[in-house]
Formats: C-alpha cells, structure tokens, sequence
C-alpha cells in the first residue's frame, strides 16, 4: 500500500493556477520523480507536500488516514532541500552543517560526529573550515545535499529535493544516486523535481504539466497515461 | 534547548563576522545624534532640553535600519525553509530572532549612548534615567521590528514598507521612555511609574509579538 498518498491537489499562486486534481501515490522505497517545463509548478508541489505553502483543494493522506501537511508530526518525518542552497557564506561547511544538525536537535556529541561523517561521505573535508563563500556554485550544491546525511533515513522517511542535481558533476551525481538509493533500500521515500532523467532510480514519473487547467477530457487521458508509467 | 541555542549562536556569530552591520548601527546612531548640534545651535540650554529625545528617536531609528537583515538573508537562501520545518515551534524562532537583533543592535546603542549623551550636554541627573529607559525600551523596539521584518518579507520595497509599518509602533514606546528621562524637567513626580509602563510595554510585545510574527513568516513562503 502507498504509504503517502495525494488526492485532488490544486496548488494556486497568486491568481495562477498552476495544476489541479492532481493525485499521486508514494509507496514506501519508492521515488516519485516530477517533471515538467519551467514554471510547471514542480517546486510549488514540493513546497506544498512540504507544508510550506497552503494547498487550494484535495487531501494528504499518511499510511492511509489524511493529514495536515503544515503539522507537527508531517514536519519531523521530512526533510525539504529547495532551489536555494540554505548556506550562510560567511560559515564553514562544517559550521553550515552543525547548525543543521543542532536545529534538528541531534544532542551535541551526536550532532559532532554525524557532520564529521557527512563532511567526509561527501568529500567536504579539505574545505571544510573555509569560508563557504569561497566554494563554487557545485561544491554549495554538495554542501546543501550532505544534510540529508545527518538524519538516518528512519527518522526522516521523506525525502522532497528540488533539482537536487543542478551544478553537480558527475562524481557527485553519482554519489547522490547511491545515497538516494540507499534511502530508498530503507524504506525511504523521494519526491524530487528535476529536468535531469535520473533513470537509475527505482520508482515513478509524473508530468505535472498534465495537471495545467485546461479541458477535462485531455487531462483523464493524461492521468492514465502517465502516472503509472514507470522508469 | 539545544536548537534555540544553535540559532542564537549562528545568528550572533554571522552578525560578528559581519561586524562592519553592527558599527554601522554605532555608527548611524552616534553620527546622526551629532548633527543636531550643528542643526539647532549649540546653546547648551536647548541641547540639555533636547538631549534625551535625540538619544531616544536616532535609538529608534538605528534599530529600524538593521532590520532587513532578521529574516531577509535566510529567506533568500532558502534557510528560512529549513527553520520553519525544524521541530522548533515558529514563536519560538520569533523571540530567539528578536534577542539576536537585540543584542546585536539594542544592547550595543546602550553602550554608546552615554556618548551620544555627552555630545548633547544631556543634564546629569538624566544619565541612569536614560539607560533604564533604553534597556527598557529597546528589546520593545526589537520585538516590534520583528514583526515588521515578517510582514514586509518577501514583499518589494520592504525597506520603506517596514519604516512605514513599524515607526506608528514606535510612538507609544518614545513618549513614555521620553517621559521617564526628562520627567523631572517637565514636572512629573519620579520616572519610576514611566519606567514601569515601558517594563510592561515590553513584557505586552513580548507575550503578543511572537505569535503575530509567527503567521506573518506563515505568510510569506
């Protein structure tokens, strides 16, 4: 069964509506890749599965029963790695990652070592104590995605990245891939929003364009074509 | 506990390092103070006269202008995102974010407002009025200001917006720590019951301001 499952979303920004009666499910170690042309409403769909912004209709529901997207207990089980980078340039990468680890709550000895790690999983090390202002736009992008490493995957299940592969070369792409899949070998969810195929993930594709306003009887046929289909 | 520490700790250090935010605050507060000698003339009488509500409205000023720098940074680099889905309720970060702009612009202005005071021939029996009044007074002005930083987030103009939104707030908090400091000048019996209206100014910002914050930053992704 999906243990994560949308119904009926309608997401409006500003007067625009960007899709509507969009519904998708996410089985437990599965990844639901999200595509679409610019502007699609990709990250918007993130940042509403993420509670960050207010859907105009439809329902979440969690293993099953619905659920407020914006609550407590939705907010501890997600990680959500957006566009921007979250880093303050005038930190270390280690100090970047520390706070992070901190505002999770990991307790002080825990937070220390999982950042040691995450720093050395991610081949961080020998600019760790730099100024991140120094590091290029790729070696940000690694900084930014070594916070999913801080938290075990069975704390936080599910995984929302947007474009997760953007400035990364293809070392840490595929570094990247194997950390998704080992997310995804634990159970995990990943809903991520990217233009790249990212054909080596188990799991689902869904074009939000799909879901644009528009005539009814285009979208029925749209629906079924895409959601299932696999990759 | 530990993650309102970290976020105290990273915003403090992030204002250290970038220092230059903090003298300028100084900076602005002090230089502004000064021209008004030049401005009215420096017959001593007028400047003691004037002196404490100079001290009072470039305090004010000052704490408005470092005011984009609470929550527009974080929500530009997308950090404001991972705050708000941290485990740490949203009224908290509020307060925690009010403390690092008072400490990091309140509490400095406390320090050099004896200086400013100096400049202005501020009467000397006014000095220890003055600080209470400002320790009083300040962290009101750092709770109200974040509230507006959080509604004009996001929005273009937050600038002006903020100014605009913020400085009718202000008023109250200026008439009674002005109250407190020249009180005996104007012929009020003791600050003491001024002093007191400013404590539960900010006792009142500090139990209301955090909620209103709260949904603002609701608001704005």
């Amino acid at each position: 069964m999906a243990l994560f499952e949308a119904r009926n979303i309608a997401c409006k920004r500003g007067e625009h509506l960007l899709f509507d009666l969009l519904n998708f499910s996410v089985a437990s170690g599965e990844a639901l890749v999200l595509t679409g042309a610019n502007g699609s409403g990709k990250s918007s769909l993130l940042r509403v599965v993420a509670g960050l912004i207010q859907r105009r209709a439809g329902d979440f529901l969690w293993n099953g029963r619905t659920m407020r997207p914006d609550g407590d207990q939705h907010r501890r089980r997600l990680i959500y790695l957006g566009h921007g980078d979250a880093l303050k340039a005038n930190l270390t990468p280690r100090e970047n990652l520390r706070f992070w680890a901190d505002l999770v709550g990991l307790p002080g000895g825990q937070a220390v070592s999982v950042v040691e790690q995450a720093l050395e999983e991610d081949h961080l090390e020998p600019f760790a104590d730099l100024p991140a202002r120094f590091l290029s736009a790729g070696q940000r992008r690694r900084l930014a995605l070594s916070r999913l490493r801080l938290q075990p995957s069975s704390a936080v299940p599910l995984w929302l990245l947007d474009e997760p592969t953007n400035a990364l070369d293809g070392e840490a792409r595929r570094r990247l891939i194997v950390l998704l899949g080992r997310h995804l070998a634990f159970g995990g969810l990943i809903i991520l929003a990217t233009h790249d195929p990212l054909r080596e993930l188990p799991g689902r594709h869904l074009r939000i364009d799909a879901y644009a306003p528009g005539p009814v009887d285009d979208r029925a046929d749209v629906i079924h074509r895409d959601h299932g289909e696999a990759i | 506990m530990s993650a309102v520490l970290a976020l105290l700790r990273r915003d403090l250090k992030l204002a250290l390092r970038q220092g230059i935010d903090v003298a300028l605050v100084v900076l602005f507060f002090l230089a502004a103070g000064i021209l008004f000698p030049f401005a009215v003339g420096p017959a001593p009488n007028l400047l003691a006269a004037i002196a404490g509500g100079v001290v009072m409205v470039m305090a004010a000023l000052a704490a408005l202008l470092s005011l984009d720098r609470l929550y527009l940074p974080d929500f530009e680099d997308g950090s404001l995102d991972g705050i708000m889905l941290s485990p740490l309720p949203l009224e908290v970060v509020a307060v925690v974010k009010a403390l690092g702009h008072w400490l990091t612009t309140g509490l400095p202005l406390i320090v050099a407002a004896p200086l400013l005071g100096l400049a202005l021939n501020l009467p000397a029996a006014a000095y220890v009025p003055m600080l209470t009044a400002l320790l009083l007074a300040t962290p009101t002005l750092s709770l109200l200001g974040n509230l507006g930083a959080a509604l004009t987030l996001g929005s273009r103009r937050a600038a002006v917006l903020i100014t605009l939104i913020i400085l009718p707030l202000y008023v109250p908090v200026l008439i009674f720590a002005m109250a407190a400091i020249d009180g005996t000048r104007l012929g009020f019996s003791g600050s003491s019951a001024f002093l007191g209206i400013l404590g539960a100014m900010f006792v009142g910002s500090l139990a209301l301001t955090p909620w209103a914050t709260a949904a603002a930053l609701r608001q704005s992704t």
